[in-house]
């Protein structure tokens, strides 16, 4: 067995793997705020709590309904997204023509209030979600034992995080919401009903983010704070990787994952802070992020 | 922001005369003045002086956002630096309270100086992602730095002697000296909103372009109102450690500073009086039941 | 800041008419949070079934209950502990689980001179350098759990550890006295990782601690970060692998909350089970009945026992006065069907028989909250850190 910087190598594969899969989450997470932001121009502090809302509504689906996991892959994210975009109608179009920090203060509200309602109804010692039966063992990679739905989960994330990518940047559809970014008077000119292609894409970034609360619910115990500190990390992600920029959200969504496991070898207790000292770097050096176009 | 304008009556009126204290606020500082003092032989003092502690710790986070227009992410690093500082200066060196309140004020100045240095040279969300960055450094060091107990925190700090002779244990004897700070915090940030500088503040706020082009060192300014908003935050912070006798990993993680935030808009963020209101309503929700504190409640089960 | 006020349901049928002794005492734990399954509303159960199994009103003492939630923090502990006392006429405070919210809790008792009785945390500070005349530390600590636990694991040949450990003082705490533990016993420790606390993802500090090649992992945590670290050991193939777990603090509910199936073969140390003896049983029964059906954890079982004793200090000594009333404590033995005999000592530590359990594997689980099997007791004499190495000042 060879080692690399006095670690052996197994370990580091491994560490680096499991910031895959971390990195897995911050891409989903990240890509759906870069959604919005991108298309709407809000910051979207509630998608923590949407991302909460995701695990705990596919915790009902299966206590309530008997609904099981595949079908709540499904499900889920229409239901969080309808509701996103009922938040969106209601108060977040009101906001379009203001300052950028209305929006981050209104969902900021939101997700307090949200993470508030879940606490009071469930406390906050997190409910057993399980594997479904189909994904539980794993698999002996030789260096590591890779669980089966961890491997599904960085599977999972990829394909919707390229699908969304070539949903955005290569289809019409994505062209006509790019276009109604940089000028919706002139796309709704050609008969494009503007506010409906942003409320639609409201709703599928909120979709996003409950998409991946129905894939972390059985790796995380469901909780109301499951997505309170993680939204600040999302936050970061997407800072760095440029506001709005989709590829950036999602390499910056995985590398970031990747470097937070190199750091839980080689000084475990900077791992949660890492990630912001990169922050405030790309920050001071190219405040357009890494992937994000000059403005 | 749209409802000041630099141009119109109204504003041209105040700019003659910015130095004058209205008779409206005079009446309100006046009342203010004589609840607080009044007030603990009703109600409970340390209930009382934990509210004092936010009402300067929303006005001076208020001063940053409502009157510089600079949202900050990150003024729990300032309150809670500050906190610690204090609890330590009382606790292992024995100083006296004044002392504390000041070197605890001082930290925060510093540490305001270092990262608002940093912080202004970009706008809007990216301000608030800088600030908010360097206060989750702030907050890793506080958990790992030895002298902070870690998630203990200090515990056990001594109220000492004021200046190094009257007796601060009882909790009236420390109300007075609560209530001097921070009704002196808060005529000091009122001086500062109705003062030339507020005033360019205000320019800057709604016109920063044209503020640069009056021939305004912007920069200068919202440097120095982000060091002064630090400072008095870090005097709130430092009081409250010595009223609770505890400095703590709440003071200073990221759910303190997002506290702050809905203090100041509950009450109106372009007031001067309205973050004195919103503080006010949401400590008292927090006594009367801590479950429905959002934010303290957060993220550290 | 009072969530709840309970009185016992004798008490509030004569509200108004006069006792000797009126008593008040509050119960501050955590009833919302990751230990509101072992402390919360179990524990204000457990004292009000204090109160009647003492029979206070037959002895003209009327005691009042009052419950709040600490959010398992330091400063909202030490804030309601300060306005019970000022405010409310608290004489006493009982429970409060998580140590750092049980260190802020014991000092301001100390400042206003009242009785703190800790049953849900586990710092051996408290009756070590932290200690006062004024807190008595009730269920288990530290020491304790690293003395069973560790011996135990150590004795079966498990002689190299790794420790995962949760970064702030409780895990550190844990972590230290185990570590003395296995070195005096010949073992040796590999290595040690501290996680944020509290934590989600063990994946990858568990993986650093099979890559150690340690024979056990020793878990210097509590409450869920305990229990999400052996359901991913289990999911990552550690467990199955060869390397064994120890749980160093884990409390029944823990168990039920894991299920048998991954939770059986940890040994742990308890200082109460339900399934003990006749005394235990009969409790646990009445008290499962008023709870929904989960029997208690020795949280419970601790507020229990400590509410009794320190009722029948007040009534020997007719007074509330944090004084006489801990001088009282202290000198008359403890007796009570949970923990049999034993006494409080000087430096507020009380002594009692501590037991090493070991997890039933489902099959041999009879019924619901079947889960232990006794390996042995550890005698009250051996069980807590000797009087002289605590260095607490009230002994020196």
């Amino acid at each position: 067995m060879f080692e690399i910087f006095g670690i052996p190598a197994a370990a580091l594969f491994g560490q680096l793997l499991l910031g895959l899969i971390n990195g897995s989450f911050y891409a989903l997470l990240s890509l759906g705020l870069a959604v919005i932001f991108g298309l709407l121009n809000i910051i979207n502090f509630a998608h923590g709590a949407q991302y909460m809302m995701g695990a705990f509504v596919a915790w009902m689906l299966l206590s309530y309904l008997g609904i099981n996991y595949w079908w709540a892959l499904i499900l889920v994210p229409l239901i969080v997204g309808a509701f996103g975009i009922v938040i969106e109608r209601r108060m977040i179009s009101r906001l379009y023509q203001l300052d950028h920090l209305y929006g981050l203060l209104l969902t900021f509200g939101l997700a307090l209030i949200i993470q508030g309602l879940f606490r009071n109804q469930y406390g906050v010692s997190g409910l057993p979600y399980s594997i479904p039966p189909q994904l539980q063992g794993g698999t002996n990679l030789g260096f590591m034992f890779l669980p089966n739905y961890r491997g599904w989960v960085v599977f999972a994330s990829l394909v919707v995080c390229f699908g969304t990518w070539f949903l955005i940047e290569k289809t019409r559809l994505g062209a006509y919401l790019r276009a109604a970014t940089e000028n919706p008077a002139m796309v709704g000119a050609f008969g494009i009903n503007v506010p409906r292609l942003i409320t639609l894409t409201y709703g599928f970034g909120v979709g996003l983010a409950a998409l991946a609360g129905v894939l972390a619910a059985p790796i995380y115990s469901v909780n109301p704070n499951m997505g309170a500190d993680l939204i600040i990390v999302v936050f970061a992600v997407v800072v760095i990787g440029g506001m709005g920029s989709i590829m950036g959200a999602i390499l910056t969504g995985f590398g970031l994952g990747i470097i937070e496991g190199l750091t839980r070898v080689f000084y475990p207790e900077a791992s949660a802070v890492v990630i912001f000292v990169i922050m405030a770097i790309v920050l001071m050096v190219k405040p357009t992020g890494l992937f994000g176009r000059a403005t | 922001m749209s409802d000041h304008t630099m141009t119109g009556r109204p504003a041209a009126q105040r700019a003659t005369r910015p130095l004058a204290i209205p008779p409206l606020h005079l009446a309100i500082f006046a009342g203010l003045l004589a609840f607080f003092a009044v007030a603990p032989f009703f109600l409970y003092p340390v209930f009382l002086m934990k509210v004092m502690c936010f009402v300067l710790f929303a006005c001076a986070f208020n001063l940053l956002l409502g009157y510089g227009g600079l949202l900050s992410f990150g003024h729990a690093a300032f309150f809670g630096s500050a906190s610690y500082v204090s609890a330590h200066a009382a606790k292992v060196w024995g100083l006296s309270p004044e002392l504390c309140v000041l070197m605890g004020s001082g930290t925060a100045a510093l540490l305001g100086l270092v990262i608002g240095s940093l912080a202004i040279r970009r706008q809007g969300i990216y301000f608030a992602m800088v600030t908010l960055a360097f206060a989750q450094m702030v907050y890793f060091i506080s958990l790992q730095a030895p002298f902070t107990g870690g998630e203990d925190g200090i515990q056990a700090v001594p109220r000492n002697r004021l200046f190094g002779i009257i007796n601060l244990s009882s909790d009236m004897a420390l109300y007075g000296f609560v209530f001097v700070i921070v009704f002196a915090g808060l005529f000091l940030i009122y001086r500062v909103i109705h003062s030339p500088f507020g005033q360019v503040l205000k320019a800057i706020r709604e016109n920063e372009a044209r503020s640069v082009s009056l021939g305004y060192q912007v920069n200068r300014y919202k440097l120095a109102v982000f060091v002064i908003s630090a400072t008095l935050a870090g005097t709130a912070g430092a009081t409250k450690a010595l009223v609770f006798q505890l400095a703590s990993l709440t003071d200073v993680h990221w759910a303190m500073s997002g506290e702050v935030v809905l203090m100041a808009l509950l009450g109106g963020m372009h007031t001067v009086f309205g973050p004195i209101v919103g503080a006010a309503i949401i400590v008292t929700m927090q006594t009367i039941s801590p479950a429905s504190a959002p934010g303290l409640q957060c993220c550290r089960a | 800041m009072t969530t709840s006020i309970l009185a016992a349901a004798m008490v509030a049928a004569m509200a108004g008419s006069a006792y000797a002794i009126d008593v008040k005492i509050g119960i501050l734990n955590d009833r919302s949070g990751i230990y509101a399954d072992l402390s919360g509303e179990g524990s204000v159960l457990a004292a009000q079934m204090a109160v009647e199994d003492f029979g206070a009103a037959d002895k003209d003492i009327n005691v009042e209950i009052i419950a709040a939630d600490h959010q398992n923090k330091p400063d909202v502990a030490s804030t309601i502990a300060r306005q019970w006392y000022d405010e409310e006429g608290v004489h006493a405070i009982f429970d409060v689980p998580t140590s750092s919210a049980a260190l802020a809790v014991n000092e301001v008792t100390r400042e206003k001179d009242r009785i703190f009785i800790n049953s849900g945390a586990g710092s051996a500070d408290l009756t070590g350098s932290q200690c006062s005349p004024n807190t008595i530390h009730w269920t288990y600590d530290t020491w304790a759990l690293a003395n069973g636990t560790g011996t135990a694991m150590v004795e079966t040949g498990a002689d190299t550890w790794f420790f995962l450990t949760a970064d702030y003082a409780f895990g550190h705490a844990l972590e230290t006295d185990t570590a003395a533990v296995v070195e005096a016993a010949g073992g040796q420790v590999l290595g040690t990782v501290r996680h944020p606390f509290p934590g989600q993802d063990f994946s990858s500090y568990l993986l650093q601690a099979q890559s150690s090649g340690a024979k056990v992992i020793g878990l210097a945590n509590a409450g869920g970060d305990t229990v999400n670290a052996i359901k991913q050991a289990s999911e990552f193939g550690i467990t199955q692998a060869g390397q064994s777990l120890a749980a160093l603090l884990m409390f029944i509910t823990d168990v039920h909350a894991l299920g048998l199936e991954t939770a059986q073969g940890l040994v742990l140390t308890e200082s109460f089970y339900w399934d003990l003896n006749e005394g235990t049983r009969e409790w646990s029964e009445r008290f499962a009945e008023r709870n929904g059906g989960d029997m208690p954890s020795m949280v419970h079982a601790g507020v229990y026992a400590s509410v009794l004793h320190y009722l029948k200090a007040i009534e020997s000594t007719q007074s509330v006065e944090a004084g006489p009333v801990m001088e009282a404590m202290k000198s008359t033995p403890t007796s009570d069907p949970l923990f049999g005999e034993g006494e409080v000592r000087a430096d507020g530590r009380k002594i009692h028989d501590m037991y090493l359990f070991r997890v039933k594997a489902p099959d041999q689980s009879q019924g619901p909250w079947d889960y232990y099997e006794l390996g042995y007791t550890i005698p009250a004499a051996n069980a807590f850190r000797p009087l002289d190495q605590g260095g607490c000042d009230l002994v020196q």
